[in-house]
């Protein structure tokens, strides 16, 4: 784990580029790692925990058993991809989520428009 | 051989026992003045001649770094056992207990943080065993 889960990504050609890197890390990037994904469920499920917390919930609830270090590099992706902010209250640290980068995937690949019940199945005579 | 005593590393004694009886509700075993600082012991009244849990000076210049360390991290020094974490919280909170974790129940155990305000994190663990099938 470690290391691969920062490099640098190769650079995204033209409107690409524009669109997904401005100002933020890459979030596909992010999302494509599983234990990424996994500390995001968990920050769903409550937002603003510590590292502690996080390293906690993914060794007892997804079997994920990385070492304090390699939790915090992921942290780290996250954060360069705007899912995570970080921020320190007194002597803590706590982590929350932000699914605000996500909508650069829904406006580019919009889910379809809501189909009424009735209508009858794509094929269908 | 046994294991009787365990400790905190603490800023200030004093403060150190105000919080650890008042607050948490253990009780003063022992206090012997000891130059600038005192041996100072606090057991749980539920278990009066069980283990001691030392209130320690943290004057050593290695110490609050790691502590401070931990505490960054949210990582609890040492933990004590409670029969319901949920209620202990309540209590403990309307006695001004800040958390840095609310309960949070992994399978058979339920576990909470708070700040000991001597520069601790302390986890309070519940076990449900009882309440699980074996195995």
């Amino acid at each position: 784990m470690g290391r691969t889960c920062v490099e640098s990504v190769p650079p995204l050609s033209g409107k690409s580029l524009l669109a997904y890197r401005s100002g933020v890390g890459d979030v596909f990037k992010a999302l494509a790692d599983p234990t990424r994904r996994a500390i995001l469920d968990e920050l769903q499920e409550r937002s603003g925990q510590t590292l502690f917390e996080l390293c906690t919930r993914l060794v007892t609830r997804h079997g994920v058993g990385s070492s304090r270090q390699a939790v915090s590099q992921h942290l780290e992706v996250l954060e360069a991809a705007g899912l995570v902010h970080s921020r320190r209250e007194g002597r803590y640290k706590f982590h929350d989520l932000d699914t605000t980068p996500l909508r650069t995937i829904t406006e580019r690949w919009p889910p379809p428009p809501a189909r009424p019940e009735e209508a009858p199945p794509c094929g269908s005579p | 051989m046994r294991i009787t005593l365990t400790s905190v590393l603490v800023d200030d004694q004093e403060k150190a026992l105000r919080f650890y009886t008042d607050v948490l509700g253990f009780r003063k075993k022992t206090e012997v003045p000891l130059g600038e600082h005192r041996w100072l012991t606090v057991v749980s009244p539920e278990q009066p001649d069980g283990v001691e849990l030392v209130l320690e000076p943290d004057a050593h210049p290695a110490v609050r770094p790691f502590k401070e360390a931990l505490v960054a991290d949210g990582i609890p020094f040492t933990a004590f056992a409670v029969a319901d974490v949920q209620a202990e919280v309540e209590r403990l909170k309307g006695l001004g207990v800040v958390f840095t974790q609310e309960p949070l129940r992994m399978g058979p155990v339920t576990t909470a943080v708070l700040d000991d305000t001597c520069g601790n994190l302390i986890q309070l663990a519940q076990h449900h065993g009882d309440e699980l099938p074996a195995g």
